[in-house]
């Protein structure tokens, strides 16, 4: 940076900056997958649709910090009563960054008593991991986390 | 045949909420990786699981790449007879795989 940038210019331009962040923190809580990369949003579209993706409900449980990609162990609860008037339809995991957006998609039903699944994924990298949980009532609802990855999934030699 | 190893109580209350487990042995190839001759080698994975409660299905997976080697899953059902809880998976190149457990209801 060059240090003869006039003050007033300099403020204006923080400004700028720390209202784009409160714009985009905004934007973030209306839709949780917005900043996301295309191809998980497509693959997130194609089980959604149209609908409308709901914050809470879901949590997925799986370390922030990961030495190994090639095993990372993952599990979504969906807080629902699980009776036969509502229940969770399904759970469906994504991810940003490995060579395809889908990890596991499960379907369940109201006997499933709880709603519950835990599996081991592979992540390629550090980034954002999404789980979509879709209710009898035909809602979805997600959470995400954010995984940092020290050595990420093998890619490349065997 | 692949090695499985599935866990199911033997003994449930009527109605109780019980946990199961999968497991199963298949290396999961990505299809991305290239070999040190610099090939690509092709995909090999589970693609679907599949378990079923008395003929009932209870649960069902979609597996993809992203599914780490030896896919374990673990989710639970309501014991709600006795009976048997059949596992299968499916695959590429034909792979298929099924186990049974035997579950006893009181």
């Amino acid at each position: 940076m060059s240090g003869d940038l006039p003050s007033a210019t300099r403020r204006r331009i923080l400004k700028a900056v720390a209202a784009l962040t409160v714009g985009a923190g905004a934007v973030q809580i209306i839709r949780p997958t917005g900043a996301t990369p295309a191809a998980m949003q497509a693959a997130i579209r194609t089980v959604v649709g149209e609908n409308q993706i709901n914050r809470g409900k879901v949590t997925l449980d799986i370390p922030p910090l990961v030495e190994n990609g090639n095993t990372v162990a993952c599990s979504v609860a969906v807080d629902s009563p699980m009776t036969a008037a509502d229940y969770v339809r399904a759970i469906h995991i994504f991810n940003e960054k490995n060579p395809q957006p889908n990890v596991i998609g499960v379907h369940l039903g109201p006997r499933a008593g709880r709603a519950k699944v835990s599996t081991r994924i592979r992540l390629a990298d550090t980034q954002r991991v999404i789980a979509i949980a879709e209710l009898s009532d035909g809602s979805f609802w997600s959470d995400s986390v954010d995984v940092v990855i020290t050595l990420g999934a093998c890619l490349e030699d065997s | 045949m692949a090695r499985v190893l599935v866990s199911v109580p033997a003994k449930a209350g009527r109605g109780e909420i019980i946990a199961i487990k999968a497991l199963i042995s298949h290396h999961m190839e990505t299809g991305f990786r290239h070999s040190t001759t610099g090939e690509l080698i092709p995909r090999d994975i589970i693609t679907s699981f599949v378990c079923r409660y008395n003929g009932e299905e209870i649960f069902r997976a979609e597996l993809f790449p992203a599914t780490a080697a030896n896919p374990f899953i673990s989710f639970y059902t309501r014991a709600t007879e006795s009976g048997t809880i059949m596992f299968e998976w499916a695959g590429d190149n034909g792979f298929s795989a099924t186990e049974q457990a035997a579950i006893s209801v009181e």
